[in-house]
């Protein structure tokens, strides 16, 4: 309110020369040049101006008051309160009358009568004023974030590397703020690859600029020095003589073999990466302080070995420390337990998402950028391509839905019509066998989905929570007794899927049945 | 075209059933409301017409061999049209194709032309 009290008196001085809507200076022409005058929120002439006492007369005011002495101080003789439905919206501040006489019991009801009627027009104004200011930040804050979703997005990889035996995933969502994540993939000599995950310090413009020279030094260093802990020691000292004091970057940085599985890796302060070998996950540790906060800093290297079926999650803490409705985060834990029982790629990437769905309810704003990025050995034989992996809730009528996932993916390997018509339709069976003898119809149970592909064949591996009894073998039919009646109807998947494909795969363990679908390329459906 | 008020049409002494887009457990009364329909009419034939099926299910198929096990006790017919090229193939497969009469569309099988 006081500083509306002071927008208003501002323009006041400036526009109007009238002496009834301002006083002159004593000395001077009509216009009251004072400068503004702050009214401390707990001044007793708030509480006087408020009273609707009308046009107040300064200089016979006894009040303890640091706001009358700058008014007094100022040259003001008579102040009239602008008051709109109940609200001190701003001042009339006279100083000396012309003739040097006091202001007349006539002069005073003329002013406030005036006051009354422009009170209402001065609310006006300045709300208008308001607005304008609030539209005009509001259009800053948007440009800044437009330019800083700009910068990000020129900055993230637009394609995945191709490498075989390797299925590399990546998932990045800004936050409405925009904050500074970045991953990157790059070739390195011999035909390695790096991989960066990294967090600025920080939201908008300035994290999106630090983000981008991370993401150049990193880009210019690697491919050189090849050695993690040099590329990080090397960024460091240059982001640290460059970059605004304050802001810094976590980063993990590690070099991966793909013919080896070897994965060496320095971390700068960042989160943690997973790995999951068979159903253990563990964190990859390594020592070092975020790059940019101080010059001359050493970093720890590690090895890992990255085994066929083994997966790396890298991220950033936008998953992990996303809070729900009562403020209890996400947690490393619970990625980390997640992680054990998820599939690869856009499958891991997905589920963890659900999860995060599930966690925080429908109206969560996020909180933080969100940044995941999954590299996998494929499991199987070599030169064999992992296509695809997803999972579908054992939900009856979600075996139309797996046929036609898997139909989209192995649309293209070359499979003749009639036979890729085949592979379809066995799918879509071992899929219901699954929702509905496997998993028992609980849609709290997945069922995995993964097709490969090798040069000569392509394989839909399909899994249940089964387990425990054996998957019994295909058997013909009896159709002559089911139409006698002798038989039921029904029994005619597991011979439909062997009739389908060429080769029918199953394992059974403890816990899980496995179905394999296998169709063998650049052969013809049979006439 | 049948509804599903109206799931048979009758023509030249065949209740003709244009069955739903997926043949599962989703069509189990549609199929069964057919059948029933066209055997209170008194129909000696049924063509089940597949020209408008894109999934089948093995479940499917256990409805149409219980449909058929009913026709056989009936001494009722059951025609088959429409049947894409992989599904003709599932009806061979499954041997379907010995106990009913397929034909390449619907007018064929009213015309009695061309059963295979």
């Amino acid at each position: 309110m006081i500083s509306l009290t002071r927008t208003f008196r501002r323009a006041i001085g400036r526009g109007v020369d009238t002496p009834t809507a301002v006083t002159r200076a004593p000395s001077r022409a009509h216009v009251l040049e004072t400068p503004p005058i702050d009214i401390a929120p707990n001044d007793p002439i708030l509480a006087y101006f408020h009273a609707g006492s009308g046009a107040v007369a300064i200089d016979d005011l006894q009040l303890d008051s640091a706001a009358v002495t700058a008014l007094r101080a100022a040259g003001v003789k008579l102040v009239v309160p602008l008051i709109s439905q109940g609200e001190l919206i701003g001042l009339l501040n006279l100083g000396r009358r012309l003739s040097d006489q006091d202001y007349s019991t006539d002069d005073r009801r003329l002013l406030e009568k005036l006051a009354a009627q422009a009170s209402p027009a001065v609310r006006v104004a300045q709300l208008v004023r308001e607005q304008e200011v609030e539209v005009r930040h509001r259009a800053r804050i948007d440009q800044e974030l437009r330019v800083a979703q700009l910068i990000q997005q020129q900055f993230l990889p637009k394609t995945l590397p191709d490498l075989p035996g390797w299925q590399i995933a990546a998932f990045y969502r800004a936050a409405a703020e925009v904050g500074g994540d970045f991953y990157d993939f790059i070739a390195l000599p011999d035909g390695k690859l790096g991989l960066v995950v990294g967090d600025v310090t920080g939201h908008g413009v300035p994290a999106a600029l630090v983000m981008a020279t991370t993401r150049s030094v990193l880009r210019s260093e690697a491919p050189r020095l090849v050695a993690p802990s040099a590329v990080l020691e090397r960024v460091n000292d240059y982001l640290h003589s460059d970059i605004p004091e304050n802001m810094f970057v976590t980063c993990l940085y590690a070099v991966l073999d793909p013919r080896t599985g070897a994965l060496t890796y320095a971390n700068a302060g960042h989160d943690l990466p997973f790995v999951r070998r068979g159903d253990r996950v563990e964190e990859l540790r390594a020592t070092g302080m975020p790059l940019g906060a101080m010059a001359g800093m050493r970093y720890q290297e590690k090895e890992a070995v990255l085994g066929p079926g083994d997966v790396i999650l890298l991220h950033s803490d936008g998953l992990a420390e996303a809070h729900d409705a009562s403020h209890a985060m996400f947690g490393f834990g619970r990625m980390r337990t997640l992680m054990g029982g998820l599939g690869i790629g856009h499958d891991l990437i997905d589920g963890l998402l659900d999860a995060l769905a599930q966690f925080t309810g429908p109206a969560w704003e996020q909180e933080d950028d969100i940044t995941l990025v999954t590299l996998s050995r494929s499991a199987g034989v070599s030169g064999e391509h992992v296509l695809a992996e997803f999972h579908e809730p054992s939900v009856m009528g979600n075996e139309r839905k797996v046929m036609e996932r898997v139909a989209e993916v192995v649309r293209d390997v070359g499979l003749d019509p009639k036979r890729y018509e085949r592979l379809k339709t066995a799918v879509s069976e071992a899929a219901m066998n699954a929702i509905e003898h496997g998993n028992h119809g609980d849609p709290g149970l997945p069922v995995h989905v993964r097709v490969s592909a090798t040069d000569h064949e392509v394989t839909v591996r399909i899994v249940d929570n089964g387990g425990g009894t054996e998957i019994p073998e295909a058997e013909t039919p009896d159709l002559e007794a089911k139409l006698a009646g002798l038989q039921k109807p029904r029994g005619w998947g597991l011979f439909l899927i062997k009739n389908m494909v060429d080769d029918l795969r199953t394992h059974t363990t403890e816990t899980h049945h496995t179905v394999e679908l296998v169709m063998r390329l650049g052969e013809k459906g049979a006439e | 075209m049948t509804t599903a008020e109206n799931p048979v049409r009758y023509l030249d002494g065949t209740a003709v059933v244009d069955l739903p887009a997926q043949i599962d457990s989703t069509a189990e009364h549609a199929l069964n409301d057919a059948y029933a329909a066209a055997a209170a009419h008194g129909s000696k034939t049924v063509l089940l017409n597949f020209a408008g099926v894109d999934f089948l299910s093995s479940t499917g198929i256990a409805l149409i061999v219980g449909i058929l096990a009913r026709a056989r006790k009936d001494g009722r017919a059951i025609h088959v049209s429409g049947l894409s090229a992989h599904y003709r193939e599932i009806f061979e497969i499954t041997r379907l194709s010995d106990f009913m009469t397929i034909f390449a569309d619907e007018n064929a099988a009213l015309k009695g032309d061309g059963a295979r």
